[in-house]
Parts: C-alpha cells; structure tokens; sequence
C-alpha cells in the first residue's frame, strides 16, 4: 500500500511540476516583480521564463512529496472502502476518485482561498491554514459520504459538509490592495487550478489501478 | 483471488491503512504549511502552484 501510494504520488507530482514550469511559474515570477517593486504598478511586463535549477530542482521535490502525501491517504481511503465493500477500485474508478481529491484540497478550499499569487493581499497566515484545514477536513467527508453513501440521509449530510466551510467564510484580507495585478492573479489561479486537476486525475488513476494489482497480491476477497 | 493465496485480515488491512494516513498527513503538513523558513523558502513555490496559504 505504502509503494503504490508513493509511486503514484510521486508520478503525479512529476507531473505537476512540469505543467507548473509550463504554466504557473511564468506568471508566479513575473508577479514577484510586481510584489519588489522592481516593476512599478500598472508598468508593463512580459511573462519571465526563466530557468533556476535549484529553485526548480527544489519544485520537483516538493511536488512529489506533497503528491506523495495526498496519495498515501487516498490509497488508504481506497482500501478501506474496497475492504468494506463499499466501492470498487480500479483505474477508471480510481479516476473518480481522484476528481474527488481535487475538489477536496484544491477546488474546495479555492472558492474561499484562491491560489494565491505573490504580493496579494491576504488575511492572517494561521486563519487562513485553519480554514483551508477545516475546509479540506469537511468537503473530504463530504465526498466520502455523497459517494459512497446509500441513501438520501448520507448524500444531505455529504451536502451540508461541503457547504459549511463556504457558509461560515474564508478569512479575508482588510483591504483588496495587494501589488498583484489581477490579469496576473486570475491567470494564476486558473493554470494552478488546471495544473492540480490533471495532477489529481493522474493521481488517481494510477493509485486505482495500483491498488487493484496490491488487492489481488495481498489475496484480499473484495474488490 | 487465488483461493491459495494467504488473505490479508481486515485489522491488519485498517492498521496499514492507518500508518499510510498518518505517513501521507504528515508529508503534506511539513511540505504544505510548516513555517520554518528554510522549509518555507524551498516549497515556495510549489505552495503557491498547490494552493496552500503561503505568506
């Protein structure tokens, strides 16, 4: 269980490390000009590519690790419910299974929280992690439970879960003045959200079908 | 299933499961939310691409 997790982790976030240089990084550098004040406010500025081995280097790295976190929890997930009986898991179920952790730690906490760009205006650091833990804690029940409930009292309260954090509200900054420019931010928030579904979807996929050969090794009777 | 096949028990299944949770959790609060500032400057901007709060 413990190498399927960290091989699909790993490989989903090789992947989203590569569509981050592609996409994400660009703007994130060109926004840090923004937020020195090495470019001035409302001055143009091309998109930076630019190549920084350690700094990238040090991007592989933590993609993988935090890819590798997500995956070793849902392949938890996945064994537990397949060993209860509670779902199938293959590689096509897999990439359900995988939307739902993108909702779950990406989209979920981006309604309230969008990714942020350097130099954006923020509320405090510690509000924020607790509302993007809560978050993600109450929209994963949630998923788990309109998923792999039975019945119309599981799916109300997988409903309720999700919609709670959105209705108690994210922290917000005192003032939207940050030196971000919102072309910036919003390009920002699009590619990293694009970048974390085809992440997740890779993520997915691989820790189904990974654990579906885990399952048949281990001699375990449910699928 | 190979019916020869030893079957792995439940119990030991959700042990497993568990340790692989708690492994997983603490790989992504140390990448993802740790403050330390040399932890903070090399995930950077791996928080920024994942949507972590960062600064």
């Amino acid at each position: 269980m413990l190498t399927s997790g960290v091989i699909a982790g790993f490989l989903a976030g090789l992947c989203a490390a590569l569509m981050q240089f592609v996409l994400v990084q660009p703007v994130l550098l060109t926004a840090e000009l923004y937020e020195s004040g090495e470019v001035a406010r409302g001055a143009s500025a091309e998109l930076v590519r630019a190549v920084d081995p350690l700094r990238d280097g040090l991007s592989v790295v933590f993609s993988g690790l935090v890819y590798a976190g997500y995956a070793l929890i849902l392949t938890a997930a996945m064994a537990v419910a397949s060993d209860r009986g509670l779902a199938r898991i293959d590689g096509r179920t897999g990439l359900v299974w995988g939307i739902a952790g993108f909702v779950t730690v990406q989209l979920a906490p981006a309604v309230g929280l969008p990714p942020e760009l350097p130099g954006m205006a923020a509320a405090d650091l510690g509000a924020r992690q607790a509302w993007w833990a809560a978050t993600v804690a109450s929209t994963g029940v949630g998923c788990a439970l309109l998923g792999l409930g039975r019945g119309w009292t599981p799916w109300g309260a997988g409903i309720l879960a999700m919609a709670a954090p959105h209705v108690v509200g994210a922290p917000s900054p005192d003032a939207f003045a940050g030196p971000a420019p919102p072309e910036l931010a919003s390009l920002f928030a699009a590619r990293a959200l694009g970048t974390g579904l085809v992440a997740w979807a890779v993520l997915g996929g691989l820790a189904g079908a990974l654990w579906s050969r885990d399952r048949v090794a281990l001699g375990l009777a449910r699928a | 299933m190979n019916a020869t096949t030893a079957a792995l028990p439940s119990a030991s299944l959700a042990g497993a499961a568990l340790f692989s949770a708690v492994i997983g959790l603490g790989l992504i609060v140390l990448s993802g939310h740790v403050q330390a500032d040399a932890l903070h400057a090399a995930a950077h901007d791996v928080r920024h691409a994942t949507g972590f709060p960062c600064h």
